[in-house]
């Protein structure tokens, strides 16, 4: 997360020097750019967060619990088991009629955090994993995860903004108006990275919300004392194998297990770690193996392995 | 100088402030958690006559069991002190235990949905405790802790904080393997 903040401020830094002169004798005393970036990225990204949860939620047709029903009652009794167990007040609660098994939490803080989950979900898990599904995204309210990703996206949009303008400003100044003063060995590597610098943010992004999906599977294991449960739901989810059709790339970072499963979520590798908002489901499975201390079957091939 | 020493009162004394409150919180979060704990046994006590009541005509040869479900009820009701009613709380939870156990003979049981509700309910309402008293001692041990480590033990003494206990399981409690009292479905 740090390393993003100074990554935007560096951006917005160069976009300053190269177009707009500060830091030297003749600009602006102070970078205008950076915080005009800023100050536009945050305001959009607030009226998001603030409307947020309920959008997000009527988005993707959740709906209230019936409580006639006797899994919606064990949803709900298990997340009062939950929200006693991490010591938090009891969120509100959806369901989305979706047979792909997922859940998310939304919601600014723990006051008025809201746990969703589909119906798919409730059908394939029995009680244990139902519990250590609830209790990873209670984990993710408790981290306040949905302000970090907040925050996350603010920085993610002020960025794009200073490179849109980075390359507008390219373009009517190249007839070289003014070089002077400027050193060309800062200067174009500068630029490059100004052109990069979307993607670069993107890539920040996504290894922020991989480190809060370990740090909420920790946090559910630490809630139910059962890290199995948990394990269990996610090999269910990955070998259902269904994605989930209503989420969109801008709503992926809060789910349970990837929605949008492509297949570089399924194999663990550099380049896969990269490009997705959620580490490989193989690895979150065999780290809450290790933290019940159990040995868990590997099929190599045609050979069965029991590793640790 | 003036400064310097201005200062560094300035900064112990934020540093005083924030550790007698952050201490002051959990003593206050741990009665909290107490407190949950007690509700959860209030409900179980309470839902118990009702699942006798429900399955006493289903289960005509268990009367035995289901009387020590009662009696069992009724002495952690009456248990006073910390020791004793933790006693008499594992010997309710034994007794319901061997109660589902044994409803697992009955087919019939099983398919009623008034039954299969107060198993879910009584189900939760177990576990429920357990993480009650799971959440408790985590806030014990983060009290205690904070009360021994340097340097917030000097203030811990200072304004007389006193460790709080654990909710110690009984031995009985320990070596029992755990039940699952949800239905299979």
């Amino acid at each position: 997360m740090g390393v993003f903040i100074l990554f935007f401020i560096f951006i917005g830094g160069a976009i300053d020097y190269i177009y707009l002169d500060a830091f030297t004798a003749v600009g602006p005393a102070f970078p205008v750019a950076t915080i005009f970036a800023l100050g536009f990225a945050t305001f959009t990204t607030l009226t998001a967060y603030y409307g947020g949860s309920d959008i997000i939620l009527s988005s993707l047709g959740a709906e209230k619990l019936n409580l006639q029903l006797p899994e919606h009652r064990e949803l709900h009794n298990v997340v009062t088991e939950m929200a006693l167990a991490s010591g938090s007040p009891m969120p509100r609660l959806f369901v989305i009629f979706d047979p792909a098994p997922n859940a998310f939490a939304t919601g600014t803080n723990k006051k008025n955090a809201a746990i969703c989950v589909t119906t798919g979900l409730l059908t394939l898990m029995d009680r244990e994993e139902t519990q250590g599904v609830v209790a990873h995204e209670i984990s993710h309210i408790r981290n306040e995860d949905v302000l970090l990703m907040t925050l996350v996206s603010i920085l993610l949009g002020g960025i794009a903004i200073l490179a849109d303008w980075g390359q507008r400003g390219f373009y009517s100044s190249r007839s070289g108006r003014r070089l002077g003063g400027k050193n060309p060995l800062l200067f174009i590597p500068l630029l490059i990275l100004i052109a990069l610098s979307p993607l670069i943010a993107r890539l920040l992004a996504m290894a922020v919300s991989r480190q809060r999906e370990y740090l909420a599977d920790a946090g559910a294991a630490q809630y139910t004392r059962n890290p199995r449960g948990l394990a269990q739901a996610l090999e269910k989810i990955r070998d259902a194998g269904m994605p989930f059709h209503k989420a969109t790339r801008g709503t992926a970072h809060l789910f349970f297990v990837n929605p949008l499963r492509r297949r570089v979520d399924d194999h663990e590798g550099k380049l896969a770690d990269l490009l997705s908002s959620h580490p490989p489901i193989d690895r979150r499975i065999g780290l809450l193996y290790r933290m019940a201390g159990i040995l868990r079957p590997v099929v190599q091939g045609s050979k069965v392995q029991m590793v640790q | 100088m003036i400064y310097i020493i201005w200062g560094i009162v300035f900064v112990l004394g934020i540093w005083v402030i924030s550790t007698y409150n952050g201490l002051t919180a959990l003593r206050l979060r741990i009665q909290n958690a107490w407190r949950q704990i007690d509700v959860q046994l209030k409900r179980r006590y309470d839902l118990i006559p009702n699942l006798v009541e429900t399955v006493k005509g289903y289960m005509q040869y268990e009367q035995d069991t289901l009387q020590k479900v009662i009696d069992a009820r009724s002495q952690a009701m009456a248990a006073k002190g910390v020791k004793e009613s933790a006693e008499a709380q594992t010997a309710l939870t034994q007794s319901l235990g061997k109660v589902f156990a044994l409803m697992e003979n009955y087919p019939e049981l099983k398919a009623s949905k008034n039954v299969s509700d107060l198993q879910e309910e009584l189900t939760t309402t177990e576990n429920q405790i357990a993480f009650a008293r799971q959440y408790y001692n985590d806030l014990v041990t983060q009290y205690n802790t904070k009360q021994q480590v340097f340097p917030s033990n000097m203030l811990a003494g200072l304004f007389g904080f006193k460790p709080s206990e654990f909710f110690e399981v009984a031995e009985a409690e320990k070596t029992l393997p755990r039940v699952n009292l949800s239905l299979t479905r």
